[in-house]
């Protein structure tokens, strides 16, 4: 059994898994106004979770969090089912691809076999839609992939339950609801207040206040932790920020999308012109990616490289720091 | 980003045939989508990740085979695990395992236990055992 569902490439699991299923239930959402509706975008610098013997960094909220505020925002209702017993997900998830009905699933990357090897590791907040079966294999459109694949049912249970950190117990959601139209200017607006809120929130490892702490650690990770662990963790700060196991980059780029979007449906000129100033400081992050990538090629263990690339984090933290507050006044 | 700047480098995706999908703006300053096939910061990351990983491998395989650690501390680190995934895949607590990496208490385990880790690592026992079987 196939469903009728069209596969379009996104940047970012979450969000393309949930334009993906609202294009599939009739309204053309793009991959940016989920992530700005659903205030993806974030900054945080989490020192007790550790990922591949780093600490985390992540550039955007927790997992599953954009879809709930998307879905809260616009009115549309999901189901979510997590089970005890792989076989009772299996059950779940062919009963709703009898009844016609594509369903996100969180599964583990460690397992996904179509990804390249050296993509696969132990992230379980991976997003995918099963959109139908063919004897064994599942039809699986995963949004950060150019074209649809497969996995066998074996294959998808060990994603579905893979362990550690976001165990998915073989988590999958579905809208149950969806209103005859959807209104997105309110949403709009309260994505993008939530996302200020976010980023200018008073805690030390959060938002604004979060890159400069991380600024001032990568000052001292050479004399504190020696020349190979400060490489190792500047190397994780700049792969969370790019690479695909974390759901891919560009975050900024993202906003800065949605704000273009954005501002054509509030008919909101200053949006335009913030999505600008986005897009620069986007830059900017690339090119702090781009010299702390050369830093430890040469791995050279002097303090200037270090200060010098901890200077760029917080010449962007004060920039954000502007842009989030302009971007504040620009919706009232 | 514009357009134009979009990285086109060599990266691991190549071999991979696939490509990813980045936001930049045109010549219009509109946002529009572009596929890139790699960006060279991106591939030093992910190499030096590898890089990492191997030598751990290394390290664990060498340690096993002077008998200061069980062919578990192996394994774990070629599935690129660490102490709590593990734990979480077999079910047991951190310091349980922990324990298991001491080469007598691995070599007093059930067949039972043995056959939990082989499952997890997706060896047979013989392999468990003995890390010169495993294939790499």
């Amino acid at each position: 059994m196939e469903i009728d569902f069209t596969h379009h490439q996104s940047a970012h699991c979450e969000n393309g898994v949930v334009s993906n299923l609202m294009k599939h239930h009739g309204f053309q959402v793009s991959e940016p106004m989920v992530f700005g509706i659903g205030s993806g975008l974030l900054f945080c610098y989490i020192p007790f979770l550790m990922v591949n013997h780093a600490p985390a960094i992540t550039y955007r909220v927790m997992p599953g969090f954009i879809f709930k505020r998307f879905a809260n925002r616009v009115g549309i209702k999901i189901k979510r089912e997590k089970f005890k017993q792989p076989s009772n997900a299996k059950k779940r998830l062919d009963e709703n691809l009898k009844k016609d009905n594509p369903v996100g699933l969180q599964v583990g990357v460690y397992n996904l076999v179509y990804f390249p090897d050296e993509y696969r590791f132990h992230f379980n907040a991976h997003n995918l839609v099963v959109y139908g079966k063919d004897k064994d294999n599942y039809l699986i459109s995963d949004p950060v992939m150019e074209h649809v694949t497969t996995l066998t049912s074996k294959e998808l249970e060990k994603v579905r339950f893979a362990k550690g950190a976001f165990a998915p117990k073989g988590h999958m959601y579905y809208p149950i609801y969806i209103p005859k139209e959807i209104t997105l200017e309110k949403a709009i607006v309260k994505g993008i207040k939530h996302t200020c809120r976010d980023m200018l929130a008073p805690i030390p490892i959060v938002g604004v206040k979060g890159i400069k702490m991380v600024s001032r650690l990568i000052r001292k990770w050479p004399n504190k932790k020696g020349n190979k662990v400060a490489n190792h963790y500047l190397g994780q700060i700049v792969r969370m920020q790019e690479e695909i196991g974390t759901g891919g980059g560009g975050f900024r780029y993202i906003f800065a999308a949605f704000l273009q979007e954005a501002s054509d449906i509030l008919n909101n000129p200053k949006l335009k012109e913030l999505s600008k100033e986005m897009t620069q400081i986007g830059d900017l992050w690339r090119d702090f990616a781009l010299d702390a990538s050369r830093l430890y090629k040469n791995r050279s263990g002097k303090t200037d490289g270090y200060n010098n690339i901890a200077d760029q984090l917080e010449i962007i933290a004060n920039k954000e720091e502007v842009f989030f507050k302009k971007l504040k006044k620009a919706i009232k | 980003m514009k357009k134009d700047d979009v990285p086109q480098d060599k990266g691991s995706l190549e071999s991979a045939d696939f490509k990813e999908l980045c936001y930049a703006v045109d010549e219009n300053g509109k946002y529009t989508t572009v596929n890139s096939s790699g960006w060279t910061p991106k591939t030093i990351a992910l190499d030096n990740a590898i890089e990492d990983i191997n030598e751990r491998v290394e390290n664990a395989k060498q340690r096993v085979l002077n008998n200061e650690t069980s062919p578990i501390e192996y394994y774990m680190e070629y599935h690129k695990m660490d102490l709590g995934i593990l734990a979480s895949y077999v079910g047991l607590w951190r310091w349980r395992v922990k324990r298991h990496f001491n080469p007598k208490v691995f070599n007093k385990l059930s067949q039972k236990k043995l056959q939990k880790y082989a499952d997890v690592f997706d060896v047979t026992i013989e392999q468990l055992k003995n890390i010169t079987l495993h294939g790499n």
